[in-house]
């Protein structure tokens, strides 16, 4: 958005402040937005949250969490997403510096450990449901469920998304438009860590604790 | 596993002449209006112009269509309601089959609420925000069409539940278990979830698009506290949107998994919490009345101010009041169950709660009552609707407290009582103000004002209208009778029901004021001409600009480094031919490329709506990948903006001078 200074601004003479500076550029206007969005989505996160904190002791006679969660399969986990974190900030300072080599191994690194968290939630989920503990057998399965579902359909949506960045990147170079989705990307990929942060407390540590 | 899953022509409900009437009605309507829109040739411009455009003022003014057009099927609903009840007593059923009658009431709840106040609020904000922030859009386009449209696909897939299948009879809160599986095995429950979830997706967007433009995309020296009042209420209505409405994704989200594949979060066996369902939802819906009412305060306090001549009193103290409002939303849900059984002290808690929340809201009263203390008050159409509201709102307010207190809530929950108090808040509250703000800026929208006589005429018959549908609602209330009774055996409470369908057919006429209104207008438009762009004396960016205005919203971004900038730079220049005017310089502007995206993924959206409704899952599939393929294509667009040559811009500020330049 152009704007050109009306003498009046110029006589009003001391530097404007940041929020009477006119609009923001396109930049921090998108970044800003999807922070917005960001917290809508922990908003979202915080409803199944809650209701899984209903529900955790509603087993109705089936498993409980101590039961069915296998520490060594969140550990690895959790690993993963962290590096796949490091390697996601990895990936931006190459995007910054604008080397397509270093952006495109990032990138590959930050899918791989992205596809493998969904690999061993997908196991974990077959597990369970191979012994019977599914949605549907009790509220705490079914809280269960949906949380960590809700968390493993944002990672897939994720890599989704991954894969079409490094599309724009190969067709388009990196363009303002393509920067900024970069950065979207990482802001969003870092969300889904601070989440798994608290699912991995509140699911897997309290879940197991007596 | 059959091809189009539930679907059959078993459907479509035949034997019931009143929806099949109904619905040939509708059908044939749209038929005919679009027969002619393609004969006439009208097809292309409607598709370059409105369907695919961006700018915020097209978007808010479809917005305010949609949302009249679906208060006449609401209000529809609500008459016939008021006339099942004012027949059916002791011996006589009424006209209306209880399966029927269950349809009427939850279809007019959920209308009213996320198909008439919502999108009339949305539309209004789209329509002004960026103009009294003095920008040219908001901050995404394109998303904003997006969220027009999805809101459009919720309002299509209810009218579709009119002649295809049924809706929901669960009310329009939908509690489990009622609402489960188990006991609305039918499609009713799938059109109102999957309806709501479309739209609230289009609705979260919105709140997520407003506060970026609102916090990030101003005039320059506009700083915060020099927004006008109204921008200040939808920042406030906007971040409750984004706090709020995920709730109610996930809410509906989790009634969707216990019905669609068996989950267990709110069924009465296997350790589901039904009372659960109760909180989140109103967790979500407290902070939606705010939603619903912050900006309707936001236009009692622009047309005050402009309407008296005075500045607003008390700016600092409606800022904050409107802000405080907006926190303790959150802290009010439980009042809407305190029959729940929770402990004494979490309903006295709540109760509290709900008390406190009346002292912000009385600032603001008492802030339109300094306003207008002392002031030249301009009696139009705005002001009647805010005078009207003020006397109104105060005891429908006052009623709410009575509620607010657990003891006297156990007596009244679930009664006509809080029927009556609920309206006695959102008619005034939200449908006054939209009307407002309807009349006052329908000149910038489309250059000509409103008719003042029918529009008084439409408030009269509004006013006395509501009084008296409602308030023999809180005496039959008292008198001990319950909500959505679709029959009843005490004879004392018919005397009362007449009147208020008497009510309900004055309100009647009062919405036929407004489409005389409306045609009136239109006809005498070269009469009404709005030459200056600021027909009302006003105060805030808006008015500084052509009626309508051009695309680009200002030639020049405004410079606005106080509050009512507009209104001081006209006293200031009061007499004096304004110079700058004419030694302006035009620069090139970039504006937003319309974008078909919008329209497009609604198409989708419906088609998946529909398909999930049914079970028609290869149609499902078919949908989601084509809203996926619509988003790629976006993604890889390649301009996505078009440059305004500084000449077109100069050319149309010489054709459309205005009185100040700011």
């Amino acid at each position: 958005m152009n704007f050109a200074p009306t003498i009046e601004a110029v006589h009003h003479g001391a530097l404007l402040s940041a929020s009477e500076a006119g609009p923001a550029p396109k930049r921090l206007v998108v970044a800003y937005g999807f922070w917005i969005f960001l917290l809508s989505d922990i908003v979202m996160f915080a409803a199944f949250f809650a209701g899984y904190a209903v529900l955790v002791r509603a087993t109705a006679g089936g498993p409980t969490g101590a039961e069915l969660f296998d520490q060594t399969n969140v550990a690895i986990e959790t690993a993963c997403l962290l590096a796949s974190s490091f390697t996601c900030g990895l990936m931006s300072l190459a995007a910054n510096t604008r080397n397509r080599v270093r952006t495109y191994f990032f990138a590959l690194v930050t899918f791989v450990l992205g596809a493998a968290i969904l690999a061993l939630e997908i196991r974990e989920f077959g597990d369970m449901i191979a012994i019977g503990a599914t949605p549907h057998r009790s509220a705490f399965l079914s809280a269960f469920f949906a949380l960590v579902g809700c968390h493993g359909l944002h990672v897939a949506a994720g890599l989704v998304w991954l894969v079409v960045m490094m599309a724009q990147i190969a067709t388009r170079g990196f363009r303002p438009a393509v920067e900024r989705r970069l950065l979207c990307f990482s802001l969003f990929w870092h969300a889904l860590d601070i989440i798994w942060v608290g699912l991995f407390t509140v699911v897997y540590l309290m879940g197991v604790s007596p | 596993m059959n091809f189009l899953g539930k679907l059959s022509w078993d459907a479509v409900p035949l034997h019931e002449p009143i929806i099949m009437g109904t619905s040939a009605v509708v059908v044939l309507a749209i038929v005919f209006i679009l027969g002619w829109i393609v004969l006439k040739g009208y097809l292309p411009y409607l598709w370059r112009e409105w369907i695919t455009s961006v700018d915020h003022k097209r978007i808010g003014v479809m917005y305010i269509v949609l949302a009249l057009l679906m208060l006449l099927r609401g209000f529809a609903d609500g008459i016939m309601m008021r006339s099942q009840q004012a027949v059916a007593a002791g011996g006589a059923q009424g006209y209306l089959p209880p399966e029927h009658f269950d349809q009427i009431f939850s279809a007019h709840g959920t209308i009213m609420i996320f198909f008439v106040a919502m999108p009339l609020v949305i539309g209004l904000m789209n329509f002004a925000v960026p103009l009294q922030l003095g920008v040219r859009d908001v901050a995404f386009p394109t998303l904003n069409s997006v969220s027009f449209w999805l809101t459009a696909s919720g309002v299509l897939l209810t009218n579709i539940s009119l002649a295809v299948g049924e809706f929901s009879k669960a009310g329009w809160v939908a509690y489990p278990p009622l609402s489960g599986l188990q006991f609305s095995p039918g499609v009713g429950v799938d059109y109102y979830l999957w309806a709501l979830q479309i739209s609230g997706i289009g609705t979260l967007l919105s709140g997520i698009n407003f506060v970026t433009t609102i916090l990030k995309m101003r005039a320059p020296g506009m700083g915060l506290m020099h927004m006008p009042v109204f921008c200040w209420t939808a920042l406030a209505s906007n971040l409750l949107i984004v706090a709020a409405f995920p709730v109610l994704t996930v809410t509906f989200a989790m009634l969707l998994l216990d019905r669609y594949l068996d989950f267990h979060f709110f069924t009465i066996d296997a350790g589901g919490n039904p009372m659960m369902y109760v909180n989140l939802f109103w967790v979500w819906g407290h902070p939606e009345v705010y939603i619903l009412v912050l900006p309707a305060f936001g236009i009692y306090s622009e047309v005050s101010a402009t309407f008296s001549g005075k500045p607003l009193f008390g700016y600092r103290s409606m800022v904050a009041a409107t802000m405080t409002i907006s926190i303790l939303a959150y802290t009010v849900w439980l009042h809407h169950f305190f029959t729940m059984g929770a402990s004494a002290n979490i309903n006295a808690f709540f109760g509290v709660m709900s008390m406190i929340i009346a002292v912000p809201t009385g600032v603001k009263i008492f802030n339109w009552l300094f306003t207008m203390y002392g002031g030249r008050v301009r009696f139009t159409v705005p002001v009647l609707w805010t005078i009207g509201f003020m006397v109104t709102f105060v005891l429908g307010g006052l009623t709410g407290v009575l509620l607010a207190v657990p003891p006297i809530d156990f007596q009244m929950h679930n009664s006509l009582f809080l029927v009556a108090h609920f309206h006695h808040v959102i008619i005034p509250g939200v449908v006054f103000g939209a009307f407002a703000g309807y009349h006052y800026w329908f000149p910038k929208a489309f250059g000509f004002t409103l008719d003042e006589r029918w529009g008084r005429r439409s408030f009269w018959c509004w006013f006395i209208g509501f009084h008296l549908a409602f308030m023999p609602l809180y005496v039959v209330g008292l008198m001990g009778m319950t909500r959505r009774m679709q029959h009843y055996d005490n004879l004392d409470w018919q005397p009362w029901l007449m009147v208020a369908g008497i009510g309900a057919v004055v309100i009647l006429a009062g919405i036929v004021c407004q489409v005389v209104q409306l045609v009136v207008s239109i006809r005498d438009r070269e009469q009404n001409r709005d030459l200056t762009g600021d027909p009302w004396n006003g105060r805030t960016l808006e008015w500084s600009t052509a009626s309508p205005p051009p695309a680009w919203n200002f030639a020049v971004l405004p410079y606005a480094a106080e509050t009512d900038t507009f209104w001081n730079r006209k006293q200031r220049a009061r007499g004096k031919r304004d110079e700058r005017a004419q030694e302006r310089e035009y620069d090139p502007i970039e504006m937003p490329k319309n974008s078909p995206t919008g329209f497009v993924t609604a198409f989708f959206a419906v088609v998946t709506g529909f398909a999930l409704i049914w079970h028609i899952w290869w149609m499902a599939g078919l949908g989601a990948f084509g809203a996926l393929v619509t988003f790629l294509v976006f993604a890889f667009r390649h301009e996505d903006e078009i440059e305004i040559p500084a000449e077109q811009i100069a050319r149309f500020d010489r054709a459309h001078p205005v009185g100040v330049v700011i």
